[in-house]
């Protein structure tokens, strides 16, 4: 069968019950006698399983299995948990991880797993833990023990028709089928067993459910309850007649102990088995329908961006209509064109709003590598997570993602100092991390706060000095923010050794361009032995953002209102000059001027105004004055990139579309300013 | 590539000064007439600057200024051939387009030593038919040589 139309879907999914085990692993390790939680665990696993088998990544589907296992000796009580488990299951959710993201990437999710499913093997098998009594018992009743994982949950219906069978004369079956490890057509064989025991029976109940069955989603064992009249051995003959059969087991099922077991079970420390496999119930898959069925559907992404392209040809002709219908002063034509306006005005938030998502999708993967950093550095790190609800356009979440685990490597590796140290220097063994996001006017905000060592000025300088970035002169003078600002200088790093936390590839000032390509900035402020913060400032969307328009000769060009601080018209002789650089005195500071002209090899005419009209920008505490021709106004304006063949235009960080139709550029102010 | 000559070549001919020059059409997205440019500083010569294209934001390159032929006035057969090579998207300007031709594969001939003034990398082959002859053009090379080359290393080298 073709599976590839479902891969999308399944790599999807795949990673939503990934991260959901992550989450809930952590949450289980704080509080590791909480069941329920292991029971949304195991059905997230169970779900993984199910999907990787039906897609043919058996490698997948067996450590799953294996891990399903284990989370099955936890549930039911025979497996302590401890840090040192989670650990192992961690390490094989990492490995689930990585095939899921090799099938990702077009391989075929083949990954040698034998060390980590030795270790859960012995875990499953109570090597790990010193009570091996309830081992022995689980031993012992191995096969009895089927049955009753099996068929834990007979409701009221399916014992009374089993009561009335047996008083009729019938036989009760247990029928347990192993297929042969290299059957290709489980399904069928399935079927051709159903079959035969159709024939001389009736079928009550099977595990896992008939739908599974079909769909293969299970391994190579399933379990019947079958109503009959032949003896055990004959039924037993009749299935081994199918091929590709590897075992079978038929035994009279008693409902009688059932119902007594089943009343056990509510007493939770009655040991039970640690064998159960297959341990699906109609019960549970209904439930994990319902969850995964909610009203919601997934969209690609690129579909989406088609539909923004489409609508914002829409808006550019409602403007043209609207300049039409201005000129016409036809009174049916201007409601009309009115109306449309404020209905495609409507239209663009919800488009706009289907590509917001929330920032959770970034930082649900935080808790899980925090745990694992503070583990290999030895420190004691609490993370606390705010505002992960704040929604962000998709673009900005797919890219911000690395930018913030290098920042949170880096207060982890470099921040927070180790438990001795901490202490020595009066402070909690347990260092804080926070991350947040909230709203804040049209921007989204992003803050890694923690209460480590802060960055040490002294060595940032000297680091400076040596690389040449500073003259030692200069440095005397550098303020604490723009000593901050050094350390996201390319190729800066304070870090003494390199460790397998950070230090290596990239540094601090990709994480800025990052930042900055998506139009943000990043600030740092930090107090050497209280901590830092380092803040990040992105725009709610990339997709819209509010400009100004300047004109210069013929051409237009945006410059984006976040970076701009007010417009200003200036005489020709307030403009001074100092070091053979036009400076004006804007509000008693000295600002440079740039000559957009200049910059942008604008063709000019000859004649000169006597008045300069001037954007005052800035970037950080720095400013510079823009000198433009004129300025026609506020806009919002779709951002377009220029493609993918002129990258790295000087300047010029993008493209929009007018109302005529017309490409302007927009202009990145922050390369303007040195 | 190589493959792509192994059969019957369908190519969109355009002119260029007066030689014919041809491009795979599966390489071609559309032919548009000339429209208002915008132009974008700090970039070759050759890249005219940037059209709206039906909403996406079009780069466009001058052939002409491309190869090193003079500069002519543009008229009312010049024309913007969009293409696509790989991930890139751009409109390239041509005295004229107007042709769709099947090239046999036994027409197509590699590249001569010289022709013309161009530069040997663009060119894919040369297709005699009859008395005409096509230069087949290798629009990769067309393309990635200076400019997109130049800042492809350039993001290379960062990465490292």
């Amino acid at each position: 069968m073709d599976m590839n139309q479902y891969i999308d879907v399944f790599i999807d999914e795949s990673k939503e019950n990934l991260q959901s085990m992550n989450d809930l692993l952590l949450e289980l390790e704080k509080s590791p006698t909480d069941l329920d939680i292991v029971g949304e665990i195991f059905r997230a696993a169970h779900t993984l399983k199910g999907m990787s088998a039906t897609m043919g990544f058996q490698d997948l589907a067996n450590l799953t299995h294996k891990m399903e296992n284990v989370l099955d000796g936890v549930r039911n009580q025979q497996i302590v948990v401890t840090s040192d488990i989670l650990d192992v299951v961690f390490e094989s959710v990492d490995d689930l991880e990585a095939m899921i993201q090799d099938i990702a990437s077009g391989g075929n999710g083949k990954r040698d797993v034998s060390l980590v499913v030795h270790k859960l093997q012995d875990i499953e098998e109570g090597r790990y833990i010193a009570n091996n009594s309830q081992n022995e018992v689980a031993a012992a009743t191995q096969v009895h023990t089927k049955v009753e994982n099996s068929f834990k949950r007979l409701d009221e219906f399916e014992l009374s028709v089993l009561e009335e069978s047996r008083e009729q004369g019938y036989q009760n079956l247990y029928v347990y089928v192993q297929l042969r490890n290299d059957c290709l057509l489980k399904a069928a064989r399935v079927y051709m067993v159903f079959d035969v025991l159709e024939q001389i029976g009736e079928i009550i109940k099977s595990n896992p459910s008939v739908e599974a069955l079909e769909e293969e989603q299970f391994d190579y064992e399933f379990t019947v309850l079958l109503v009959t009249k032949e003896t055990p051995e004959d039924v037993k003959q009749r299935i081994l007649k199918v091929s590709e059969i590897d075992k079978v087991e038929v035994e009279i099922f008693n409902q009688d102990s059932f119902s007594k077991q089943k009343e056990e079970q509510f007493n939770p420390k009655e040991p039970s088995s640690s064998s159960g496999k297959d341990k699906e119930s109609t019960e549970k898959s209904s439930t994990q329908k319902s969850q995964t069925t909610g009203k919601t559907i997934r969209v690609n992404i690129d579909r989406l961006d088609v539909l923004m392209n489409l609508f914002e040809e829409l808006v550019i002709d409602r403007g043209r209509l609207e300049q039409i219908s201005n000129e016409l002063e036809h009174q049916g034509l201007h409601e009309t064109v009115e109306r449309m306006s404020r209905i495609s005005g409507d239209l663009q938030s919800i488009i706009l709003n289907m590509r917001m998502v929330p920032v959770d999708q970034v930082f649900n993967r935080f808790p899980r590598m925090v745990r694992q950093l503070a583990k290999d550095l030895h420190k004691q790190v609490n993370l606390e997570i705010s505002g992960a609800e704040t929604e962000l356009d998709r673009t900005v979440i797919d890219e911000i993602g690395d930018p913030l685990v290098h920042l949170i490597r880096n207060a982890l590796d470099h921040g927070i100092e180790l438990p001795e140290e901490r202490s020595r220097k009066g402070k909690l063994e347990e260092g804080m991390l926070s991350l947040r996001a909230y709203h804040s006017g049209n921007h989204v905000f992003i803050e890694i706060e923690d209460d480590g060592a802060g960055i040490n000025r002294e060595k940032v300088v000297q680091k400076a000095i040596h690389n040449g970035l500073v003259s030692k002169e200069q440095a005397q003078s550098l303020s604490d923010s723009q000593i901050n600002e050094l350390i996201m200088e390319s190729g800066f790093s304070t870090a003494e050794k390199i460790s397998d936390v950070s230090g290596r590839g990239v540094g601090l000032d990709v994480v800025k361009n990052t930042i900055e390509s998506l139009g943000g900035s990043i600030f740092i402020e930090s107090k050497l032995d209280k901590g830092s913060l380092f803040s990040i400032q992105l725009p709610l969307t990339l997709s819209i953002i509010s400009v100004m328009l300047v004109e210069i000769q013929e051409e237009k060009f945006a410059i984006p209102l976040s970076s701009i601080i007010e417009t200003a018209i200036v005489k020709k002789e307030e403009i001074m000059s100092a070091h053979h650089k036009k400076v004006i005195d804007f509000r008693g500071k000295v600002v440079p001027l740039v000559f957009l002209k200049d910059v942008f090899d604008i063709p000019t005419g000859d004649s000169e105004d006597s008045f300069f009209s001037i954007v005052i920008v800035r970037k950080g505490d720095k400013m510079a004055g823009l000198v433009v021709d004129s300025l026609i106004g506020q806009q919002e304006i779709v951002l377009k990139s220029l493609g993918n063949y002129l990258t790295n235009v000087f300047a010029i960080s993008g493209a929009t579309i007018l109302g005529d139709g017309q490409v302007a550029l927009i202009i990145d102010s922050n390369a303007l300013i040195k | 590539m190589a493959e792509s000559i192994a059969q019957d070549l369908k190519v969109i001919v355009f002119r260029l000064k007066d030689e014919e020059y041809g491009v795979p059409v599966q390489q071609v997205g559309s032919i548009e007439r000339m429209q208002h440019i915008t132009r974008v500083p700090n970039t070759p010569e050759f890249v005219k600057g940037v059209i709206n294209l039906r909403g996406v934001v079009t780069p466009i390159l001058d052939l002409r200024k491309r190869f090193g032929i003079e500069n002519v006035d543009y008229t009312e057969s010049t024309r913007i051939i969009i293409v696509y090579v790989d991930d890139i998207e751009v409109g390239l300007i041509v005295d004229a387009a107007n042709d769709v031709i099947d090239i046999p594969t036994d027409a197509i001939e590699p590249a001569p030593e010289v022709v013309g003034t161009i530069d040997d990398d663009y060119i894919h082959g040369v297709a005699k038919l009859d008395k005409r002859l096509l230069v087949l053009l290798d629009l990769k090379n067309t393309l990635s040589h200076g400019e997109v080359k130049e800042i492809k290393t350039m993001e290379g080298s960062r990465e490292q």
